[in-house]
């Protein structure tokens, strides 16, 4: 196949998705008498002064952060087929426990970030652990202890905030932890908008960004390039397969929750130690399961899912904007929720396309390839046709 | 919860034939009654009148009938083999659509628009799934993500300028409410019960606080939505279109062969669960006589846990959503009575571990004598748990009973296969 048609078919079932989210939600709006047009304009527009515009891609930018590491979690749960519902849960009761512990000490400055980091991480994957723990031992499905938890570690996050880490004030309107101290805050990058000669927006650019950029990378590698990410993959095409070439089915389990739950564990920072720099009653929620949806739209792959949180950090910020020039902003929320649907079915369509124009293939150039007869194990081509998450099966075997 | 262990198999003495042999009546009977035993003793011991009182089973009824309505949607979907994740949206969707539908035209209404955007949700979930092929999971929780949006989109444009009242998070008030009925002598007028209940006496007094619970201004429509648990059972195992439907979930390929409309069947079953699990959150929206958002704080996926505990049955089913609306409604009568539990919960556990330690597991007895004094201890020291740790009793409850209870389930054969014709 060439280049440029694996790069077509990969491309095909996200942008699809979007084009399709959209007329559905302009319909909807028609339907109910707003003016999609108009909606729309006011979504693409930035801001008239280049201060507004770097602003707002400021605001995408910090949004699509945190998106994109809560989307790398849940896709590593999803590669090994395995559905990690419990992201929302996960990051923000280790949230709360690293805003805890970051207050109560002063450290040199990185070595505060790095043991307020290291603390939500373990918190987190600790939370994910009792999920695979419970599938493993107890044949629990994952799907609903992981939810049953969410609700736990939200009752549990309001419990420590309004109690043992309450750090505001009685009968304030916002309750809080106490604010980490200075050097437990991670700067912005705004330097780079000066060395690009762009305005500098009042806005900081979290300084963040880059280890979520390195998070990506190092999930990636580990993912395509490793022994352990080779086991994950196999054991989420073919379980059966999997665990007849040695792979240990219970261990890979426990292991990749536990990677999820670690990278859940820095979602809630880049908010935490950017801006708010405590865990407040307000504090940024929902992420775990936009995630889920960010995954689903990047088709789990690092690359896709870091534009898939681009598209929604774009989204997400005309909500302000939205509500002031009054139209109903959960028209974002729609727009997601479609694109969720959509390209579920997208990518399901694309993947039958494949199949098809594969058995078209083998039928001129006679026998199938040998890869197809490695059995299920065999891994698919990295940007090859690929079904929803989860189901993710080769099905060059039938070809 | 046992519906497979149907062989002979040899005696185990004679304290364990008496307790766990005999026919599943025998052993139900002796449940229940060690149950209600173990309640008064706790009860008595404790002097939490909660625990038992009428007004606490009322509440568990009211409020497991929601939950019970989304898990027998889960069971016509699932026995029709399409895993139903999205029956928390499609709860969401019924409660919205009750809402709406209630504060113009009244209850009854209330129940045909819940019912229909529920149907509505469950018909989305059957394209996907169905025709299109996508994993079930993946589309359950896409449809519980849009559903949330829909509904507040809907209310954001119907309800913020609306003269009646509401607003983006809530609609107007119910125009009407639906009837309810007390039980004449036993619970209303002389009401027996209710002044047997008030003498506190072991034992009796706590079953005529459970009876009054449940004969005691209790909704027609309550009586109705129980009605449909035997109603499903009949469905699903006494008639033929029962029989077809179940074979789509436990072996499609061969149903197809026989002449069974598999898809047709599949998009009926998961119609229905949406307007199943959409009725749930009509049941929601009585108890508050309004909408509200997040109304139903993931009781579609309690549902589900109460599917799956109830091994896809009818019956196990309504044990397991009346086990986790006891749960809730005690949660929110009493924070104290929760304290309660864990003397409950003490008891339970060392009977457990008495009985693994006569089967001479000792690793499993140990930790379960571990357990128990902790949560004796908890039970001896805390007075009154904080709002955030009671608020999630039911699903901690959900998660534990889970946990003990998931490893003899056995789900329909081919439940979360997708199935598509002539590839198999």
């Amino acid at each position: 196949m060439s280049i440029l048609r694996r790069v077509g078919l990969a491309l095909f079932a996200p942008v699809l998705a979007v084009v399709v989210a959209v007329v559905i939600s302009s319909l909807v709006m028609a339907v109910l008498q707003v003016n999609p047009f108009d909606v729309f304009a006011v979504m693409f527009d930035l801001g008239d002064t280049p201060s507004q515009q770097v602003t707002a891609v400021v605001v995408i930018i910090n949004r699509a952060v945190p998106l994109f590491l809560a989307g790398l979690a849940v896709a590593v749960a999803f590669r090994m087929g395995l559905f990690n519902i419990g992201v929302e849960g996960q990051y923000r009761l280790a949230t709360v426990v690293a805003a805890g512990v970051g207050a109560a000490v002063v450290l040199p400055g990185p070595l505060h970030v790095a043991l307020i980091m290291v603390v939500a991480v373990v918190v987190a994957a600790f939370w994910a652990s009792i999920v695979a723990i419970l599938k493993v031992t107890r044949g629990v499905s994952e799907v609903i202890s992981s939810i049953m938890l969410n609700f736990i570690a939200l009752g549990t996050a309001s419990f420590l905030l309004t109690g043992p880490l309450r750090g505001s004030p009685e009968g304030a309107s916002i309750i809080s932890t106490t604010k980490i101290g200075e050097s437990g805050q991670l700067g912005g990058l705004n330097a780079i908008f000066g060395a690009l000669g762009l305005a500098n927006p009042p806005r900081q650019l979290y300084g963040y960004l880059p280890i979520a950029i390195v998070v990506g990378i190092l999930l990636a590698v580990l993912l395509n390039r490793t022994r352990f990410g080779f086991d994950l993959r196999a054991s989420g095409l073919s379980p059966s397969a999997a665990s007849a070439s040695g792979v240990d089915a219970r261990g890979m389990v426990i292991k990749t929750m536990l990677l999820s739950g670690a990278i859940a564990g820095l979602i809630g920072l880049p908010d935490l130690l950017g801006t708010t720099n405590a865990y407040t009653t307000d504090f940024t929620a929902g992420l775990g399961f936009l995630g889920i949806a960010v995954a689903l739209l990047g088709r789990n792959r690092p690359v896709g899912i870091a534009f898939a949180a681009l598209l929604f950090g774009f989204l997400d910020r005309a909500l302000v904007p939205l509500q002031i020039a009054d139209y109903p902003a959960s028209v974002v929320t729609i727009i997601q929720g479609t694109i969720v649907l959509a390209v579920v079915v997208a990518n399901e369509i694309a993947r039958r396309i494949a199949v098809r124009a594969a058995e078209r293939g083998t039928a001129h150039a006679g026998p199938p390839p040998l890869a197809g007869e490695g059995g299920a194990a065999s891994t698919p081509p990295p940007s090859g046709p690929s079904g929803p998450a989860g189901t993710d099966v080769w099905t060059g075997v039938q070809a | 919860m046992s519906s497979v262990a149907t062989t002979p198999r040899p005696s185990r003495g004679p304290i364990t034939d008496l307790l766990t042999g005999g026919s599943k009546r025998t052993r139900l009977l002796w449940l229940v009654l060690a149950g209600l035993v173990m309640f008064s003793l706790v009860r008595a011991i404790s002097g939490e009148n909660a625990l038992t009182s009428s007004s606490t089973m009322s509440a568990a009824l009211l409020l497991a009938v929601p939950i019970g309505l989304a898990a027998l949607g889960g069971l016509f979907s699932e026995r029709a083999g399409v895993v139903n994740i999205g029956l928390e949206g499609m709860m969401i969707l019924g409660t919205w659509g009750a809402g709406f539908a209630g504060y113009q035209w009244g209850w009854f209404a209330a129940l045909i628009g819940g019912v229909v955007f529920g149907a509505l949700g469950g018909l989305l979930h059957a394209l996907a799934t169905v025709t299109f092929g996508v994993d079930h999971v993946v589309s359950g929780v896409a449809i519980n993500i849009l559903a949330a949006g829909i509904v507040r989109f809907l209310s954001e444009l119907l309800y913020t300028d609306n003269p009646a009242g509401g607003g983006v998070t809530q609609s107007p008030a119910l125009s009407s409410n639906p009837p309810e009925i007390s039980v004449p002598v036993l619970s209303s007028g002389p009401d027996l019960l209710g002044d047997l209940e008030q003498r506190r006496w072991f034992l009796l007094s706590d079953l005529a606080g459970v009876l009054r619970g449940f004969t005691s201004g209790v909704g027609v429509l309550t009586i109705l939505a129980l009605l449909l648990i035997p109603a499903t059972y009949l469905l699903l195992w006494r008639t033929a279109f029962g029989l077809r439907l179940r074979s789509c979930g436990e072996n499609p390929a061969a149903a197809d062969s026989l002449g069974v409309p598999v898809y047709r069947m599949k998009y009926i079953a998961v119609v229905i669960s949406g307007g199943l699990a959409g009725m749930g959150g009509v049941f929601l929206v009585f108890i508050a006589g309004i909408y509200r958002e997040n109304q139903t704080n993931g009781r579609g996926f309690i549902g589900l846990a109460a599917l799956i505990f109830g091994n896809w049955r009818p019956g196990g089913l309504a044990a397991g959503a009346g086990l986790f609306g006891y749960s809730d409604g005690l949660q929110l009568r009493s924070r104290s009575a929760v304290v309660a539990l864990l003397l409950l919960v003490a008891v339970l556990l060392i009977a457990v571990a008495v009985w693994q330690f006569l089967r001479r597991k000792l690793v499993q007895s140990v930790l379960a004598v571990a357990v128990a004094a902790a949560a004796l201890a908890g039970f001896l020291t805390i007075d009154v748990l904080p709002q955030g740790i009671v608020s999630f009793t039911p699903h901690l409850t959900t998660l534990l009973v889970l946990s003990l209870a998931s490893q003899r389930l056995r789900m329909p054969q081919a439940d979360g296969v997708v199935y598509r014709r002539g590839e198999h």
